[in-house]
């Protein structure tokens, strides 16, 4: 039984779900991060559906939520798909940028990695790390090189070798230091004297509160977000804040990541989600 | 830091103190507004109610003891501190120190909260009061964690104990143990030990980290948590005090603008006390955590206490002496007086960071935001290329000097111009402060300090005037 479980069935025996009963719901919902606001919006438009399962009004009333903007990667009409993997601190951009890599190779795509997080200590190792082990290539510089640069030159690669795509890791930044938030639209700008970029992901961890709101709309504003990559769905979290920001920016959710391997990835399917939650 | 929630705080009490007599029906609203605020800062329901609960249940108890002459509003504001402080964990808990042999501290936490990290901040905290500190790697798990500690441990000159590659090889619970051995060999006082990040529903992890607990029995097991966790705090916490145990929680990531009420939720849940916090990238950012600045943070009354001692750090005895002395003599403050008290708070660090901890910084997060800090470098540079005469009476200034300036300077008249005004104004308000008439609370420098902080400044007086609760004196300020 899901989360919702026994607060549903109670709707469902209850002819008429007293106002104590919606209230229930309504903390469940608050319990999975998706904020005071969505919340009671869900509460509310549960409510107003007209159907005789509860579950089937609490279902509707979720899914209403989400965006209906197409959750497929978008390519490029020619040329090569870059994507640009960003987001704050400890969120796992690396681990998504070489998951979503292996996930294009295995769909039979050439990929170039890029590993443009040239702050954290190691970083770039690891994605160096990732590569090996998944037989992909990683451009990288030198520590502390210039990630904008990092970023230039993978760009050329892929557009002389030919590769279809091209995923760049950045460095974790706090949405708060506008200095490392300009620096990302560099980098932005930069690619784009080559290429242009495709997809720009922010990779939210499910167990973020209510400020990765705040986190999606400051990224939006500095390099215009595509969509959303929501990791370590495995715990016991409930990513409800991905939702919350599908919600109210129409930022679709189009990955999950599942786990530390890299199979632990997959597209996001609304359906599938919002049947976990409940 | 908390700079939502501190927002929220500060509407809802400014909200309550305009009301001349409360009733019974403001405790209430206010404790609506409240429970929403903590709600949208991600405390979890269930702490939520109960801190309403006792706000209400206290605020009711004082009201009618209270005289509608007295400051009402004072007295409830009060009791929701005195109440954050209590859960927030009342007193600052310290490290306890082994006995004999080294003091043991192990990192546990969730991926990605900042362990590894952390583990280099604590390492060089400690190493800076005097103790011999090594690094141990046991997170063998995250591909390259091992190096990450490496690195880290190389920028602060702390010694790593890395025998294992990592990336999946390796027993982290013999590393652990060897770890540990080691520095009882090499005589190192303290002994920090990284481990792999795991989820709380993990439990071969969860097993694993215990194994290491029972190896090398640390004195301290440090829980450490992302500032910007939500309602999940609440279950893997729970998970990690069941699984591994901690005694006490690291705060990591505070610089965001994360509202952070997963920290009340830890702290009433688990009945552990939050020791540190962490403020940034930087090895430096690191703090004590100290619950009732904390409170005082959150309502929005600022953390001066923090910012005093900082203060203390950055002025040598000689040169607050030396101030102290032209002060009381009636001496008039000097454009050298300002660039020794500039350079003088340029050493207690950033100038944003610092601003933040003044009372109502909060309300001024935008322009703190925006806050240029060479902005600094450049009033420097300016004063620097005067003369020493001119910095004694800017009054000679004309024209031609000014030119002179700005050219040594390397910036424009105008800006040399506004600081000049700044400074007479700056001057202005000394001459004031010692005559009585304002309340001596910014340094001199700080309120004429760059461009940039024209509005800010302004906002930190109005936040000043608008503190005094007596009605009448607050409606004369506002006419004034």
């Amino acid at each position: 039984m899901g989360l919702f479980g026994k607060i549903i069935s109670k709707l469902t025996r209850t002819s008429n779900a007293s106002a104590a009963d919606w209230d229930e719901l309504e903390s469940a919902l608050l319990g999975a991060d998706l904020g005071p606001t969505l919340a009671s919006k869900v509460v509310s438009t549960a409510r107003s559906v007209k159907t005789d399962s509860a579950e089937d009004a609490v279902y509707q009333a979720l899914l209403s939520a989400l965006s209906t903007k197409s959750r497929e990667i978008s390519r490029a009409p020619s040329g090569p798909t870059v994507i640009l993997v960003v987001g704050v601190n400890g969120t796992g951009k690396t681990t998504s940028s070489a998951k979503l890599a292996h996930y294009l190779t295995s769909q039979d795509e050439k990929v170039l990695l890029a590993a443009a997080d040239t702050f954290r200590a190691a970083a770039v190792d690891q994605l160096l790390t990732w590569g090996e082990r998944l037989d992909i290539d990683v451009v990288h510089g030198k520590e502390n090189a210039d990630p904008a640069s990092v970023a230039f030159d993978a760009a050329q690669q892929v557009v002389a070798k030919e590769i279809s795509f091209l995923v760049i890791d950045t460095a974790g930044r706090m949405h708060t230091k506008n200095d490392l938030m300009d620096q990302l639209g560099k980098v932005r700008r930069v690619i784009e004297k080559v290429v242009r970029v495709a997809e720009v992901l922010l990779v939210i961890d499910a167990t973020t509160g209510q400020n990765g709101l705040i986190q999606a709309k400051v990224f939006a504003e500095s390099v215009d977000l595509t969509g959303i990559i929501l990791t370590k769905l495995d715990g016991s979290a409930r990513g409800g804040i991905a939702l919350a920001i599908e919600s109210e920016l129409g930022i679709p959710i189009k990955w999950v990541g599942t786990g530390e391997n890299a199979k632990d990835f997959a597209p996001f399917d609304p359906q599938s989600y919002v049947r976990s939650l409940m | 830091m908390f700079d939502s929630l501190t927002q929220k705080f500060s509407s809802v009490l400014s909200s309550l103190r305009s009301r001349g007599k409360i009733s019974q029906n403001d405790i209430e609203d206010t404790c609506q507004e409240i429970h929403q605020a903590l709600l949208e800062a991600d405390v979890a329901l269930s702490v939520v109610t109960s801190f309403i609960d006792t706000i209400r249940e206290r605020s009711l108890e004082v009201l009618p003891t209270l005289q509608s002459g007295t400051n009402q509003a004072q007295a409830i504001f009060e009791i929701i501190n005195q109440t954050l402080v209590e859960i927030l964990g009342a007193e600052a808990r310290r490290i306890s120190f082994a006995k004999t042999g080294p003091t043991v501290i192990m990192l546990a936490g969730l991926q990605g909260a900042g362990k590894t990290t952390m583990a280099g901040k604590l390492a060089k905290f400690y190493a800076d009061q005097g103790n011999t500190p090594i690094l141990v790697a046991s997170d063998l798990q995250r591909p390259n964690a091992v190096t990450q500690l490496q690195v880290l441990g190389q920028s602060i000159g702390i010694p790593v104990f890395a025998p294992e590659p990592g990336n999946g090889r390796g027993d982290p619970v013999q590393v652990a143990r060897d770890g540990v051995q080691f520095a009882r060999v090499k005589l190192h006082n303290m002994v920090i030990v990284d481990t792999a990040g795991r989820l709380g529903v993990d439990e071969s992890l969860m097993k694993e980290a215990a194994a290491i607990r029972d190896a090398i029995k640390p004195n301290e097991i440090l829980f450490v948590v992302d500032a910007m966790i939500g309602q999940d705090a609440v279950r893997t916490s729970q998970a990690f005090l069941a699984g591994v145990g901690f005694d006490g929680v690291v705060l990591t990531k505070l610089d965001g603008d994360a509202r952070g009420g997963a920290a009340l939720s830890i702290v009433q849940v688990t009945e552990r006390p939050i020791m540190f916090v962490s403020t940034g990238e930087k090895l430096a950012d690191f703090d004590i955590f100290y619950p009732d600045r904390m409170a005082s943070r959150i309502l929005g009354m600022g953390d001066v206490a923090t910012l005093a001692e900082q203060a203390k750090k950055a002025f040598d005895p000689d040169t607050a002496a030396k101030f102290e002395t032209k002060y009381a003599s009636g001496e008039d403050f000097t454009l050298e007086d300002f660039l020794e008290q500039m350079q003088a708070m340029s050493k207690m660090g950033s100038m944003t960071k610092m601003l933040a901890m003044l009372p109502g910084a909060g309300a001024m997060k935008k322009q703190l935001d925006n806050f240029d800090e060479r902005e600094i470098v450049r009033t420097q540079a300016i004063v620097q290329s005067m003369t020493i005469a001119e910095r004694r009476d800017p009054k000679i200034l004309n024209g031609s000097r000014r030119a002179r300036i700005a050219m040594g300077a390397g910036r424009t008249v105008t800006e040399v111009n506004s600081l000049v005004d700044r400074f007479s104004q700056a001057q202005k308000a000394m001459r004031q402060m010692r005559s009585g008439k304002m309340p001596a609370g910014l340094p001199p420098a700080m309120t004429g300090m760059g461009a940039g902080m024209g509005a800010s400044r302004q906002q930190v007086m109005n936040v000043k005037k608008s503190k005094s609760g007596n009605p009448a004196k607050r409606a004369q300020q506002e006419r004034g």
